[in-house]
This record gives structure tokens, sequence and C-alpha cells, in this order.
């Protein structure tokens, strides 16, 4: 008899893999008995969620605020989004240049590598809600904290974009006598012009939701806080309902949008 | 002119006119926002020598801390369960949407908006809505992350479906195999590694997106940090952000290594 052909190779990669899908499946598993439902009946909850979703999405309504305010609330959540992205942009643009392997200084990159590492790793509420301290609870607040983590963000996304320059262009450049500002003018921003738009686009989206939830959780105002005033104040069905619909279609509009930037540019996000 | 001073001279007035509107938009965004932009970078220094000064955390805010880790840790199982059961019902709509693997063609529009539906609704909404049934549970943000993962991650399965299954299933598929078998031998083993590396995303996410819905939801670490910045006891509300920051980097760092070796 031939000896069994070996179709499986067991590498380090298939033990990382096995590994990792074990610890995740046991933690799953295992947290179903730890956590407390504090007596929470799931067969009821279900069922009422079941009925909620169908009130929610099917019967829309308003009575505490009129179509022109809801639009007026999504204008005010779109506009805060844009304006934090516009302005965490702008220092990521710049400082994203001297963070990039191949244009900055290494230490002063590491620098600001690391710093943005910690900004980003603070969710964007709590940045919110501690200068909410400094500048009051409200729009100010909700500019700054999403602004400083939309930086953090983008300055990752765009000096990666801009080390993907090619060396040969770059050396070639250095060799013909062309100074720092010439290179990133001439070569750096015109090649990865369509990667920082896409990247820009994209954070945008993520600011909306990021809106949404400031308006929500800090009180931002806008369409965020009219959804929790529905939802933990009036316990209206109807209006969560109608601000849903009205979140969804922004939502899905801008995803479009995003996705087109993406695919015309080539950057996976 | 010549036609090449021509193509530079549209070029740049188009990339005037953009940099006008948006501008414009910025300015427009300011006025509606009522933002101040004179305030918004004096309140940075401000801010930042408050945090100095106040957002550490002391002796009173360390003994706090079997309790931060006991709720740091609910929302890790939280996120890591939200995870995972997103990440199977992803893969069982990914087989039923995706070109190479659909038993029928209508399969992938439904799917298709399914998945928008969960991601483009925030998980703040989600939140929100569960919470009226489900209460101050845990299950009440397991839902919304969960809803929110399977959109995104229904997405770029369906991607890698169409992408990189495609040869392996029509090789498979050439030898008669039926489409159980399929899915075993070809679809999974192919996919396994990307699928994974997606799931590490999600879960570092989640756990970003599980701090905000405990805030809403009154669970979590969420729940800690509200607690202690609503009774004014910063030092341990710079704790739980020092936990939070140790956590998600942590997890980056091992998502990172482990992206290195499977795939």
């Amino acid at each position: 008899m031939s000896p069994r052909i070996r179709v499986r190779r067991w590498g380090a990669d298939t033990w990382a893999l096995g590994a990792t899908l074990t610890v995740l499946l046991s933690v799953t598993v295992a947290g179903f008995f730890v956590l407390s439902l504090r007596g929470l009946d799931l067969g009821a909850a279900f069922a009422k969620v079941g009925h909620d979703l169908g009130i929610l999405f099917l019967t829309p309504g308003a009575e505490h605020f009129t179509l022109p305010e809801m639009l007026q609330g999504l204008g005010f959540t779109l506009a805060l989004g844009l304006l934090t992205t516009v302005l965490g942009a702008l220092p990521a643009l710049v400082l994203g240049l001297f963070a990039a392997r191949n244009l900055g200084p290494a230490w002063l990159g590491w620098v600001l590598r690391a710093f943005v590492a910690f900004v980003r790793a603070v969710p964007t509420v709590l940045w919110v809600l501690i200068f909410a301290i400094g500048a009051g609870l409200g729009s100010v607040a909700a500019v700054v904290g999403m602004t400083f983590h939309s930086f953090g963000y983008l300055l990752k996304a765009f000096s990666e974009s801009f080390e993907e320059l090619d060396d040969g262009t770059l050396e070639a450049l250095k060799a013909s006598g062309a100074d720092w500002l010439a290179i990133v003018t001439q070569a750096v921003l015109p090649s990865s012009l369509a990667a920082l738009t896409s990247w820009t686009f994209l954070r945008f989206e993520i600011n909306f939701v990021t809106a949404v939830a400031m308006g929500a959780a800090a009180g931002a105002g806008g369409v965020g806080f009219d959804l929790f005033m529905a939802s933990g104040f009036y316990f209206n069905l109807h209006e969560v309902g109608m601000l849903t619909w009205g979140i969804l279609a922004t939502a899905v509009a801008l995803e479009w949008g995003a996705t087109r930037l993406r695919d015309s540019a080539g950057v996976r996000s | 002119m010549t036609r090449v001073g021509k193509v530079f001279r549209d070029r740049n007035l188009l990339l005037w006119g953009l940099l006008g509107t948006l501008l414009v938009l910025v300015w427009g965004s300011a006025l509606l926002t009522g933002f101040d932009f004179a305030e918004g970078v004096a309140s940075f220094p401000r801010a930042f020598a408050w945090m100095g000064a106040n957002f550490l955390p002391n002796e009173r805010a360390w003994n706090n801390l079997p309790s931060i880790l006991n709720r740091l840790g609910e929302t890790v199982v939280v996120s890591v369960q939200a995870t995972v059961l997103a990440a199977v019902v992803s893969f069982g709509l990914a087989l039923l949407g995706s070109r190479t693997t659909r038993p029928h063609a209508v399969f992938t529009p439904l799917v298709r908006a399914l998945g928008s539906l969960g991601r483009n609704i925030p998980v703040v909404a989600w939140a929100m809505i569960f919470l009226l049934a489900f209460g101050q549970t845990y299950v009440t943000g397991l839902l919304a992350l969960l809803l929110e993962s399977v959109g995104f991650l229904t997405r770029s399965f369906l991607e890698i479906t169409d992408e990189t299954a495609a040869e392996p299933v029509e090789g498979l598929r050439a030898t008669g195999a039926p489409w159980g078998t399929v899915v075993s031998q070809a679809v999974i083993p192919t996919l396994l590694p990307s699928l994974t590396s997606w799931m590490l995303f999600m879960l570092e996410t989640n756990i970003r997106s599980a701090t905000l819905v405990g805030l809403l939801t009154g669970t979590g670490i969420g729940f800690s940090f509200d607690l202690y910045y609503k009774s004014l006891n910063y030092p341990s509300a710079a704790l739980v952000t020092l936990c939070i920051v140790i956590v998600v980097l942590a997890l980056e760092a091992v998502s990172n290594a482990l992206r290195k070796v499977i795939l």
C-alpha cells in the first residue's frame, strides 16, 4: 500500500490561526455563562424587540418635531461631520509629511506616530467628554474632540499614503537637486492626491456617524440628540423610526460617495 | 496658448474651484453648528493644562481598579461575542450572496441590502432601539454591536469570496463535488486566514464602539467612565481611560503580529 499523501501542512500559520479562533470561540461561549442577565426574560425581550422593529420601520411618524426640523437636525449633524473632518485633515496633511518614513527625520516620525496611536486609542466620545470640561458641553467640545480623533486617524492614513511613493522617483528628484519642498509639491502630493481624497471622504463618512453618537451621548445636538430624546425620554417608537430612516438614507448616500472615490483611487480601506 | 498650458490652467482652475467650495462649506458648517474658531483653538491649551493637573489617576482611583477591570472584562467579552457571532452569520450570508457559491442569483441583492441596513444604521441608533426591550443588560450592547458587525463583515466577506474563492471552487466543482464539499474543502480553507484578519479588525472597532454603547446603555466600561465622570471623580475617570488605551493598543499589537503570521 502506498503511503497516504499529506494534503495538509501544519506550519506556524496554521497553529496561529487555530489558536486565534479557539480563543475567540471559547471567550464567546464562556461569556454567556459568566455575564449576568440581571433578571431579564430573554424570550419576552426578543418578542418585544420584534414588535418594536415592526412599528419602527413600518410606521415612522413625528410628534415632537416637524419634517423640516428633522432635516435641520440632519444638516447640523452633517455640518459637524464636515467641519471636524476638514479641521482634522489640515494639520494631518502637514504633519503627515514629517511622519512618513521616506520624507521626515526618523525620530520625528517615530514621535508623531506614537502620539497619534495614543490619540486614536482613546474613543472619540471620551475625547469629547474630556474637552467638554475645558470648553463646556455642547458643540465646541464635540468639534474639538472629534477633530482631535480625526487628526490621529488621518495622520496615520496620510503618512502611509505618502510612503507608497516609489523610492526611485524620490531618488531621481534628490539627484537632480530638488529641495524638500519641491519634492513634496511636485511628486508626493500630486501622486497621492487621489488616496488623500479617498481617505478624507471615508473619515467624513465615519464622522457623520460619530456626530450622531455625540448628539446622543455628549449633548452635541443634531439628529443624534433627537434620537436620544425620542428613545430615552418620550419612548416614541414612531419617532425613533422616522429618525432612523433619515439617518439611514444619509449614511447610504455618503457610503455611495466614499465607495466611488475609493474605487477611482484604487485605495482599500 | 499651447495645449499643455491649457491642460495645466484647467487643472489649476478646477483645484482652486474645489478648494473655494470646500472653504464655503466649512464656513457654513461652522455657522450652522455655532462653532467659534478662536474659542476652539483656545480650548486646546486650556484642556491640556486641566488634564495635566486633574486628569491623572491618584491613590483613591487605584483602589477602584478591581471594579474597573471587572467592567472592562465585560466590555471585552461582549465585543468578542459580537464579533464571533457576526462572523458566523456573515459567512452564511456571504455564501448565499457570493457569485461563486450562491444557490440562486436572487440572494445577492437581498444579502447586500441586509448588510447595508446593518452598517448604515449607526451602532448608537441600534443601541437606543434595543435599550427599550433589553434594558440595561449586556444583551443590548451585544445586539447593537452584532448588527453593526454583520453589516460590515457581510460586505467584506462577500468581496473576498467573490475575489479569492472563485478558482478553487471552479476546480472542485469540475470534479463533480456537491455544494457542501465545495464549501468545506475549497471555500473555508482558502478564505479562513483573510476572514480571521477581518474578524480581528472588527474586534478592534467593536472595543472602541463598545465604550460608546456602554455609556448610552449603562453597561461595561462605558458605564464606569460615565459614573466617575458625572460624580466629578476625574482621577478615576482617567484610570478608566488609561485602561481602555492599554487594551486597544495591546489588541492592535497582537492582531498586527497575528496578521503577519497567518496572511
